[in-house]
């Protein structure tokens, strides 16, 4: 029995190789998350040992706020030099250095524009000297106040070269300042920079200055241990001198520490991937339904002879289950091998885009092994079981007569579509609502599965009459009339087919559907809300928001033709012990007047130092009301208290929490990052642009565009996003395509007499070709209106949930919608191409002579 | 009145007042009305009858394929009637062996893999001293190691039959088995039949409408209208034919 499996497995194996296909693919992604998240983890495991590897003991001060790598940069508070000498007093330190080490020193290249970076820090550094892991490479250390030195990545990619003048942004100063680059530094093992940070190197005061912030002051001080002191004892007698209010951590324990979160990082990202994944594997699951209920159904006299010959319905079962087990094996192995591959090749991308990141070597972590196989063989055996329990039903009786296989009603089918789509719009309902007690995202994914496997299985009742209308168009001509038959000749099939392309499309045009509203609503409220006619702002194109010179400001508002310009800075704060994004605002009345905010109580004209504004939602949330006094912990500085003195209505735009512009000293970034001008009535936007563009001269990171501009750019984010789902999703469609070709590939095996005929009473090549190809577009063209179908409904549905979020218009992708559907159209063709050569190919005497 | 036939103990295969209706309503099709016969062991047996009189369905009910709508049906001491799907798989492993008209063999095994296959999905060996006698008495050793579209249509009738006989049946049921095959061939097939009934003691029911065929028998059942109307012992092509002309008339045949 499990001989004669494997050898009609062996037999049909070119049918089994499309199926598998799309296993290997799911499986692919699945394996090829796991390596590239690995070998990231690994690498910068090994960057951060590597970084931290002259350091046996590290004291830095408590930060004041704690930030996730999700959020940005985590920012040290400095801490004073006196504790660089009280840490050399310990007994055991053979020496202590106080390091300045803070993120956003931005260089400006010799193309005039700022050096972005992708992920990894832009650190400004005080010089400490050469050591075994950093040497200058050309040039000296910096001595006077305007000379830096900087690493050779940097230098590469600014396209700066020793003895040139360079301009250099720094963490307190926004605005342009030069400085002459007297030297280039590179790490051992011949690296230009570890882990793609760029690095610029001041003269310590300097340092001290322009990236903390504060003179006499150092982010930390790194310690060498006397020979014979371990790491770990030298820890605890500097912790037990320096007392509580300090962190002192091993080289080592900093280096874990940094990786750690730079890998949480990582793993959010593996899911996202791994959900990708399992779209894929859904698409999968559909296509190797249908690929064993057709093997099952073309084998029907032989698995009848089975049971004929004694074989009990559980062997049959058995052996389209083993059939499974060895295509899923199978189809595991080559996916995970694939995975390897597409993960290494991602990392090394990756690699490349983070600015030259030194990969540790690639590593096939256990999860992806065990992934794959477990992935790989349920899918398969999950699938194969429907086809598996009809192929024990099939009576021994077949094997004797031409047993007719009657349609068979699809009332228990479209009873049970009805019911398992009742029960995803109810899971969407609920998870949408709000009511799914806390599992809203689970509860909201549950629902758009069933929906989908609920759809699905309506798919045959509605395939019918769309099917039938959709072939319409091709029966002017015979061979077009035959292929629109033979696509409704089989509802089963042709919707399991349809019904995989359904989920890719449904998915997209659901995204799309979601994002274009939110997009269109945002835009709306700005063009409605924000009166201002000029807004400076940049691309964010690192962790790091661009920001520019304070200055600016003043400068503007001086300018002639301008009204109000409001200043906009922001940070990451606690507030009574919760993360809370603020921002403070340069002029409060020019804030309220251009967004024209609505006071729900108290006053939001004036802001006094020790108070702040805070939005409705915000203060009902954390049960604030006029008066209420709040503990705000900023980056910098000590914790105050504020009082709440007004509240102002919530919209899409605004911040839940506004301080006065003194605050913004101890922000993070201690600049504007956006300021809106409203123009005088009267001044002409082309009259004043020119001027402002003028004062951001030494600010390159950022620009002033008109109101529509700052809009369209700021919503442009969305676009990435959407075109990020899109090719994620491509994967989900690419195997529906597969799914499309293997069910015309089956279709045609068994219908090789029925060809041979046709082509024995003059059907012609072209024509048989033409017959197979409306065939696939008809089958196509109905998956994909079904997916624009299921994912507008899907997409209205979460706008509508989210009308209270600000989406309050629902726009639908018209354009897009067409263009999917003009795309199926052209993947119907594609996947009917082997096919149709195939059944053009047939020898009509061997075909009609075909059992 | 039912014509009861053969009234022996020693019966293979047993029917006992068997009906079957198909359909219900307008489209009501009575296949078998009261059948009731016995097929002693050791015989070859053959059922006949003009298109649509019932030998197929007979056979069927016969061999637990089909069930009946009224009566018994029994092989050997084991009532086939109202037996479960596990029942009917044990049933048609140990005591029943089929021969088709289109031969049935699995194209991706060899001659031998297929001779073999009831048995391995039995999860049994075969018995070596038989299984030989099997492949000698079919003339198949030098064709073993082939799969079936090497074969002509004979050799594969003949690889059928191996496999039918090689788990030794209670009783084998073969459906028009010649139905396929040139006249040599078809001869060479139910000569083989014949000598196993003869000298292997095989209990064999053959459906066919080929009086020819139908004289290898040691026995006739005629069929006509879902009824048993006549039987011939020790049949020839010619009284075979005879009593197939009278059935159209069922009167005379009544006598």
């Amino acid at each position: 029995m499990f001989r004669a499996t494997l050898k009609s497995l062996l037999a049909r194996k070119v049918r089994l190789i499309l199926s598998g296909l799309a296993v290997v693919l799911g499986v692919m992604f699945v394996s090829g998350a796991f390596v590239l998240t690995d070998t990231l983890g690994r690498s910068f495991d090994s960057v951060f040992a590597d970084g931290f590897s002259e350091i046996d003991v590290n004291v830095a001060a408590k930060p004041k706020v704690e930030i996730s790598e999700l959020e940005g940069e985590q920012t040290a508070s400095p801490l004073p030099a006196a504790v660089v000498d009280r840490v050399t007093q310990v007994p055991g330190v053979a020496s202590a250095t106080g390091i300045v080490n803070a993120d956003g020193a931005r260089v400006i290249g010799s193309n005039g524009k700022v050096v972005t970076s992708f992920g990894p820090p832009q650190l400004g550094e005080n010089w400490t000297g050469e050591s075994d892991l950093l040497q200058l490479r050309e040039g000296r250390a910096p001595q006077a106040e305007d000379e830096i030195v900087i690493n050779r990545a940097l230098a590469t990619t600014a396209k700066v070269q020793v003895g040139q003048k360079v301009g250099v942004l720094t963490a307190f100063e926004s605005k342009k300042r030069e400085f002459t680059l007297v030297g280039v530094a590179g790490y051992s093992g011949d690296r230009d920079s570890i882990g793609g940070v760029n690095e610029v190197f001041f003269t310590t005061p300097v340092a001290q200055r322009l990236m903390l912030g504060e003179p006499d002051t150092f982010s930390s001080v790194t310690v060498r241990a006397a020979d014979g002191v371990s790491d770990e004892a030298l820890r605890d007698d500097v912790a037990r001198t320096l007392g509580a209010d300090f962190e002192v951590k091993t080289g080592e324990q900093v280096a874990a520490d940094a990786s750690a979160s730079l890998k949480e990082g990582l793993s959010f990202f593996n899911k996202i991937l791994l959900g990708f994944a399992a779209v894929a594997l859904l698409v999968g699951t559909f296509l190797i339904l249908n690929t064993f209920s057709i093997i099952v159904a073309q084998r029907t006299r032989e698995l009848a002879l089975m049971r004929a010959i004694g074989a009990s319905g559980r062997q049959i079962i058995g052996s389209v289950v083993l059939e499974a087990i060895a295509v899923g094996l199978i189809a595991s192995v080559l996916g995970l091998a694939a995975g390897i591959g597409v993960g290494a090749l991602l990392a090394f991308l990756f690699g490349k885009l983070a600015g030259g990141l030194t990969l540790a070597g690639i590593g096939v972590p256990a999860a992806a092994v065990i992934g794959s196989f477990a992935v790989g063989l349920v899918i398969t055996v999950v699938a194969a079981l429907l086809p598996a329990l009809r192929a024990s039903r099939i009576p021994p009786i077949a094997a004797m007569q031409d047993v007719a296989t009657p349609d068979r009603p699809l009332t228990k089918v479209t009873v049970a579509g009805s019911l398992v789509t009742g029960i995803g719009a109810v899971l969407l309902f609920l998870g949408l609502s709000g009511n799914a007690g806390g599992q809203t995202l689970a509860t909201i994914l549950g629902g758009v599965l069933f929906a989908f496997i609920g759809v699905a299985l309506l798919t045959p009742l509605i395939s019918r009459p769309v099917v039938s209308l959709l072939g319409a168009i091709f029966s002017w001509s015979v061979p077009g009339k035959l292929g629109r038959l033979n696509s409704g000749r089989n509802p089963r099939r042709t919707a399991i087919t349809a019904a995989a392309l359904m989920v890719g499309i449904a998915l997209v045009t659901g995204v799309t559907v979601i994002l274009d509203s939110a997009k269109g609503s945002i835009s709306a409220l700005a063009q409605d809300t924000i009166k201002a006619e000029l807004v400076i702002s940049g691309q964010q194109g690192g962790p790091r928001p661009p920001s520019f010179d304070p200055g600016v400001l003043d400068r503007t508002k001086a300018l002639p033709g301008v009204q109000l310009v409001d200043g906009e800075y922001g940070d990451m704060a606690r507030i009574d012990g919760e993360s809370t994004w603020v921002t403070a605002s340069s002029d409060i009345a020019s804030l309220r007047q251009i967004f024209g905010a609505k006071a729900t109580a108290g006053d939001i004209d004036r802001l006094g130092p020790t108070q702040m504004l805070a939005s409705s939602d915000t203060a009902t949330s954390r049960g604030w009301s006029v008066g209420s006094t709040v503990n705000v912990q900023l980056t910098r500085g000590e914790a105050r208290t504020y009082t709440v003195s007004g509240i102002y209505e919530s919209t899409q735009l605004t911040n839940p929490v506004t301080l006065p512009a003194t605050a913004a000293k101890d922000f993070a970034i201690p600049q504007p990052i956006q300021a809106f001008i409203q123009l005088a009535p009267g001044a002409r936007v082309a009259d004043v642009q020119p001027q402002v563009e003028t004062l951001l001269a030494d600010s390159p990171e950022v620009s002033v565009a008109d109101r529509d501009a700052f809009i369209k750019q700021q919503t442009s984010q969305l676009d990435g996003l959407l075109t990020m789902i899109q090719i994620l999703l491509a994967l989900a469609i690419v195997i529906a395509v597969l799914g499309i070709i293997n069910t015309l590939a089956l279709s045609v095996l068994e219908r090789t007499r029925e060809l041979g005929l046709l082509r024995a009473i003059g059907l012609r090549r072209g024509q048989t070709m033409g017959m197979i190809t409306v065939e696939a577009v008809v089958i196509s063209v109905f998956g994909a209106l079904l997916g624009v179908a299921v994912g507008t409904g899907l997409g209205a549905a979460v706008v509508e949930a989210l009308k209270d979020e600000g989406i309050t218009d629902l726009i639908l992708p018209w354009g897009q919608m067409g263009v999917f559907l003009g795309l199926a159209a052209v993947i119907g063709v594609v996947a009917a191409v082997l096919p149709a050569v195939r059944a053009a190919r047939i020898n009509v005497l061997g075909a009609i002579a075909h059992d | 009145m039912t014509a009861t036939v053969g009234q022996q103990a020693q019966a293979a295969a047993r029917a006992n007042d068997v009906w079957k209706v198909y359909g219900s309503g307008e489209a009501q099709v009575i296949a078998l009305r009261g059948v009731s016969a016995e097929f002693e062991r050791g015989r070859f047996t053959a059922i006949m009858g003009p298109s649509g009189s019932g030998k197929s369905t007979l056979m069927h009910c016969l061999a637990g394929l089909d069930s009946v709508t009224r009566g018994t049906v029994s092989i050997g001491e084991t009532t086939v009637t109202g037996l479960g799907d596990g029942g009917l798989t044990k049933l048609r492993r140990d005591k029943v062996g089929f021969i088709f008209q289109q031969f049935n063999l699995l194209p991706t095994l060899t001659a031998k893999e297929n001779i073999l296959l009831p048995l391995s999905i039995a999860g049994r060996k075969p018995d070596p001293a038989w299984y030989d006698t099997v492949i000698d008495t079919v003339g198949l050793r030098d064709r073993l190691d082939h799969r079936p579209a090497q074969l002509s249509g004979g050799q594969q009738q003949r690889v059928a039959c191996a496999r039918a006989l090689v788990s030794r049946p209670e009783v084998i049921f073969a459906d028009e088995p010649t139905g396929n095959l040139d006249s040599r061939s078809g001869a060479e097939v139910l000569g083989f039949l014949r000598n196993s009934v003869r000298e292997h003691g095989q209990t064999i029911v053959m459906v066919t409408h080929d009086p020819t065929a139908a004289a290898y028998a040691d026995r006739v059942v005629f069929l006509a209208d879902g009824q048993i109307v006549s039987e011939l012992i020790e049949p020839t092509a010619d009284t075979v034919l005879d009593t197939m002309k009278k059935l159209d008339t069922p009167a005379e045949v009544g006598n």
